[in-house]
């Protein structure tokens, strides 16, 4: 087997999390979603460490994934403020920046 | 572990892992389409879970050892549990309509997502090679040791920097979440003080569930006229919108059981609950909505306890007079 | 202590203006005071440069430096020669006599302090014309005066038709000065300096091209500021102002300014003889157009007012002459300025007693009720029209005998026409005299109902007229007697003479022969028999001379008409056109902002799918760039 079939399903993983951004209401799920793509680009860094033999992909993935846990902190923390004052974590309900 | 490190040490892969590829990788697909599929969000976090969970293990087999045990670690332990932690804040059994609200967003999405999906296995495609490099000699030294000589040379700044970001991430949180509280708290004596003076609810609120024969905290309880008291349910239960409703055979048989009362006691049939006002308020008629459907007999009853059948009975005909 | 002789007048402006309420009851008395520190002043630089000799007389002074950048440079400086001595005299004593007689005249006006700060700005303006050192500050003189004029024309300004008047004269004057800017900036561009020296020193070794250009440019601003036909039209209703305005700006100094303008910059008209001839053609239609319209007027200060301008064409005329004229259009000018101004002062003297009445057919057989302004008016009524011995008959003779000396063909008809002029001008005025003073009287009730009751005007005004009639008698003989006027001007302006197919005494005696033909004409027509108190229709010539030849109606039609089409269509094509790619250009970018507008709708999900898109486009781009 050819290690780029991790490619293919990291391909397919993200593109999976990107239609979860744009479908899903509910502010959790989209952030979940988000984290899908991020786990795929993750894997993909992985794989391209293992196919260059060298480990600045692994270290890459590292940093996503210390960056990915500081932006679930701070984005959980708002989503609940959100939900605190308008009592609805649907991100269509937060459009009032427009016309 | 030592078959695993052999494993990517290789220049090729082995059938061992081709056939953990080709178990686990739909395994992992589902999971993702789980994710964005499943309408309850806990579903779709233990899905992603799954998903991180199988990733992990791909990560193990690709030679990042280190980086496999901090996914499962970090990621599936701590924040996947977070997640499930403001799940819970949020409301736990709410579900969401998959049912699309902006117009055309569905056909969009599903352009662009299948559109990126096909560009990008077709860029991978192009690029395919027959053979690759391996990490045997990379992890030769140990892969932690490997990673950490590479992450205090040259990537110093950058963890330093990652450091200082954890730190502002974490004192921004406290800070969102954060509320002050302006005044003191009231003790449990000048909060009956303050109902005394304020002649609302002097007795405490009604329990839930008294006259529905269920004594779940999320059913409301019905006034002597067969209606549900939304006073009865918990505050909180009823802002996430999460009080259930109650069924129409119990609202049916209370009104039967209060026929019943009326007749042993002589007293003229039904006084509570006039035909017109029971038609108008449809959650007696069918309980299909009754948890919003609170009607002007029910709000205006509601001030009595559920238990006090007479004495709201009364107020109800005197609020009609 | 030439800059005083600014000075003082300016600072009496800047007071009265400034001062407010305080200066009401006094305000005259320093304006007046302060305009005859002018002349004392002015007569005691006259006898210090009576003392020196000839080339030594021009005094200079530079006050400061005005505008000094490279090759700019303009200084304010003052030269007191004879030509200006001879001005600031004639100025100042003028002067201070009106500013004397408007005490009278405007006592019972309740803005009387702010007329006399306008007077004493003119006073300062015009001291300041003729005493520049360079064509710059000349003009800012040049300005001052028509400010001032402006002002006061406008002084009565609740009355429509000052208004408008006051109007008209700065229009019209804005031509001429727009003609001495550009002749101003030609100067520069030629000579490199604005100071009368340099440029009159060069003059001869200059192009006649630039020279014929700048003298035209400098006739154009003459011709605006001395009423000289094409640019005319605005002194006969620049009359609207108060008597004593009119005797002092508009007949006596401002005026006279063109005149000036040309004498001072006689070396440049010298070496362009055909911007000469242009000035002797002007001088001659005006010379005959105002005393047309004189003949018409029954408004006694319109009457006055064509006078004027005919009299003011004889110094154009001479002025035009070059050397052989120039003595003698300054010697005229002061003579002119001394009768002119005591003839303006009768007028306002009637008026004055005739609850302002202006019609001369409603006077009549006032030489009883005002004996001292019938007298003195009758003065200077001989001085002008040439009275043997009186002013008028030196200094208009003079002209005459100087156009006859052109030589041939053109000599004569300068002097048939200046002639003609002499016999107009003695009709006119014996007119106006016969009109006012003579015959029944013809008075009848104002509009109010007040019967005018004629009485003789208070001493403060009588006194100026008196002045003004001695010099209007004894002016003339004093200059000429012993060639006195050309002796004293001839260092600045030169002398010619000219070689005259007749001589002086039967140009004299001709002169003396139209005038009494002109006097026995007027007393044909109106002295011997009564006048009627509406004006008869009269022929086409009458009628058009009423109407000042019609002037208004040519600029009407030619000027004005033409100018509101333009403007129109300019305002059409500005909405149409301007306005339309404007507003259109505004529609669309609203239009196009309107729908990219709804893709703004606030939802995150629609921006993250266009973000998507994108991000699949740029995949497909690279991906694209790497199979080609």
């Amino acid at each position: 087997m050819n290690p780029e079939n991790y490619l293919y399903l990291s391909a397919l993983l993200f593109t999976l999390g990107a239609c979860g951004v744009l479908l899903r209401r509910n502010a959790i799920v989209v952030f979940m979603c988000v984290e899908l793509m991020l786990n795929a680009a993750n894997l993909a860094l992985v794989t391209f460490s293992r196919m260059h033999g060298n480990l600045d992909g692994q270290i890459l993935a590292f940093f996503v994934m210390v960056v990915a846990a500081a932006e679930v902190v701070v984005g959980l923390a708002i989503i609940v403020t959100v939900y605190r004052s308008r009592h609805s974590a649907s991100v269509d309900d937060a459009s009032l920046m427009k016309l | 572990m030592s078959a695993l490190a052999s494993l990517a040490a290789e220049t090729s892969t082995s059938t061992g892992e081709a056939a953990q590829f080709w178990l686990l990788g739909p395994l992992a697909l589902l999971g993702g389409l789980g994710t964005v599929l499943m309408r309850r969000a806990v579903y779709s976090a233990l899905c992603l879970a799954g998903t991180m969970v199988i990733l992990a293990l791909f990560y193990l087999s690709n030679g990042a050892y280190f980086l496999g045990m901090v996914q499962i670690v970090v990621y599936t332990g701590a924040v996947m549990m977070l997640f499930l932690f403001v799940l819970m804040l949020v409301g736990v059994s709410s579900t969401d309509s998959l049912k699309e609200t902006l117009k055309g967003q569905q056909w969009l999405a599903a352009a662009c997502g299948l559109g990126l999906g096909l560009l990008l296995v077709s860029g991978i495609g192009q690029a395919s090679t027959g053979s690759f490099t391996g990490l045997g000699q990379a992890n030769s030294g140990g892969n932690v040791q490997g990673l950490a000589s590479l992450l205090f040379t040259r990537y110093v700044v950058a963890f330093e920097v990652t450091g200082v970001l954890l730190t502002i991430a974490a004192v921004g949180a406290t800070l969102l979440t954060h509320r002050e509280r302006l005044e003191r708290a009231k003790s449990q004596r000048e909060q009956a003080e303050a109902r005394v003076r304020e002649n609302k609810h002097l007795p405490p609120l009604p329990a839930p569930g008294v006259y529905a024969r269920h004594n779940a905290v999320d059913l409301p309880g019905l006034l002597p006229d067969g209606s549900p008291s939304e006073l009865t349910v918990n505050p909180t239960l009823r802002a996430r919108g999460q009080m259930r409703e109650v069924h129409r055979d119990a609202l049916a048989a209370v009104r039967a059981l209060e026929q019943r009362t009326n007749r042993h006691h002589g007293r003229p049939e039904n006084p509570g609950i006039p035909a017109g006002q029971t038609n108008g308020n449809g959650a007696n008629g069918n309980g299909a909505d009754g948890v919003n459907g609170k009607g002007l007999a029910g709000s205006s009853a509601a001030d009595g306890p559920a238990g006090a059948a007479d004495e709201a009975a009364t107020d109800a005909e005197e609020a009609r007079k | 202590m030439i800059g005083l002789l600014v000075g003082a007048p300016l600072l009496g402006a800047a007071v009265l203006l400034v001062g407010g309420r305080l200066l009401e009851r006094t305000g005259h008395w320093l304006a007046t005071a302060l305009a005859a520190v002018s002349l004392v002043l002015a007569v005691t630089l006259f006898l210090d440069m009576l003392g020196r000799e000839g080339e030594e007389r021009a005094l200079h002074q530079h006050l400061f430096s005005w505008i000094p950048v490279a090759d700019l440079q303009a200084d304010v400086a003052f030269r007191l020669d004879q030509l200006s001595m001879t001005f600031v005299l004639l100025i100042t004593s003028v002067g201070t006599l009106i500013h004397l007689y408007s005490i009278g005249y405007m006592a019972h006006d309740p803005r009387r302090r702010r007329f006399f700060a306008y007077l004493n700005l003119f006073l300062a303006a015009m001291l300041l014309l003729v005493l520049a050192d360079n064509y710059l500050l000349l003009y800012v003189g040049w300005e001052g005066v028509g400010l001032a004029s402006f002002l006061l024309i406008g002084f009565w300004q609740h009355k429509p038709s000052a208004a408008t008047a006051a109007k008209k004269a700065f229009v019209v004057n804005r031509v001429g000065d727009v003609g001495l800017s550009i002749a101003i900036l030609l100067m520069f561009t030629t000579f490199g300096t604005f100071a009368f020296e340099p440029v009159l020193a060069n003059a001869n070794e200059t192009g006649e091209g630039t020279l014929t250009a700048i003298g035209l440019m400098l006739l154009l601003a003459a011709c605006g500021k001395s009423a000289q036909v094409p640019l005319q039209s605005w002194l006969g209703d620049a009359m609207e102002g108060p008597t004593p305005v009119s005797a002092l700006i508009h007949a006596a100094t401002m005026v006279t300014a063109g005149v000036y303008l040309i004498t001072r910059s006689g070396a440049i008209f010298n070496a362009a003889p055909d911007a000469q001839t242009v000035v002797i053609v002007v001088g001659a239609v005006t010379l005959l157009f105002g005393a047309i319209v004189g003949c018409a007027k029954d408004d006694i200060k319109k009457a006055l007012a064509g006078s004027t301008m005919s009299q003011i064409g004889y110094m154009m005329l001479a002025a035009g002459l070059g050397p052989v004229g120039y003595v003698f259009a300054i010697m005229h000018l002061v003579t002119h300025g001394f009768f002119k101004a005591g003839l303006f002062l009768g007028a306002g003297s009637v008026m004055h007693g005739m609850n302002d009445e202006v019609d001369m057919r409603r006077y009549g057989g006032l030489r009883k009720y005002m004996p001292i302004t019938f007298v003195t008016f009758g003065l200077a009524y001989l001085a002008i029209i040439g009275f043997p011995y009186l002013s008028g008959y030196f200094s208009k003779d003079e002209i005459i005998y100087a156009g006859f000396s052109q030589g041939g063909a053109e000599g004569w008809i300068l002097g048939g026409v200046m002639l003609l002029g002499a016999a107009l001008t003695a009709y006119y005025m014996t007119r106006i005299m016969l009109l006012t003073f003579f015959g029944e009287k013809r008075w009848q009730p104002d509009a109010q109902g007040h019967e005018p009751h004629p009485h003789e005007s208070p001493l403060s005004m009588t006194i100026p007229m008196m002045v003004l009639a001695v010099g209007s008698v004894g002016a003339g003989f004093f200059f000429d007697s012993g060639e006195r006027f050309v002796h004293w001007l001839e260092p600045v302006t030169g002398l010619g003479h000219g070689d005259s197919p007749v001589s002086h005494g039967t140009v004299a005696l001709a002169a003396t022969g139209v005038m009494l033909l002109g006097v026995v004409g007027a007393w044909w027509q109106y002295g011997r028999r009564p006048v009627p108190v509406v004006a008869p229709a009269g022929r086409w010539i009458t009628r058009a001379a009423r109407r000042d030849l019609l002037q208004d109606d040519f600029n009407h039609a030619v000027l004005v008409r033409p100018g509101n089409y333009l403007t129109r269509g300019l305002v059409y094509l500005d909405h149409k056109l301007v306005d339309g790619v404007v507003n259109g250009t505004a529609a669309s970018v609203g239009g196009l902002s309107g729908r990219l507008r709804r893709v703004q709708n606030g939802f995150a999900r629609s921006y993250a799918v266009s973000m998507f898109g994108g991000a699949a486009v740029l995949v497909a781009a690279t991906l694209l760039m790497r199979a080609v």
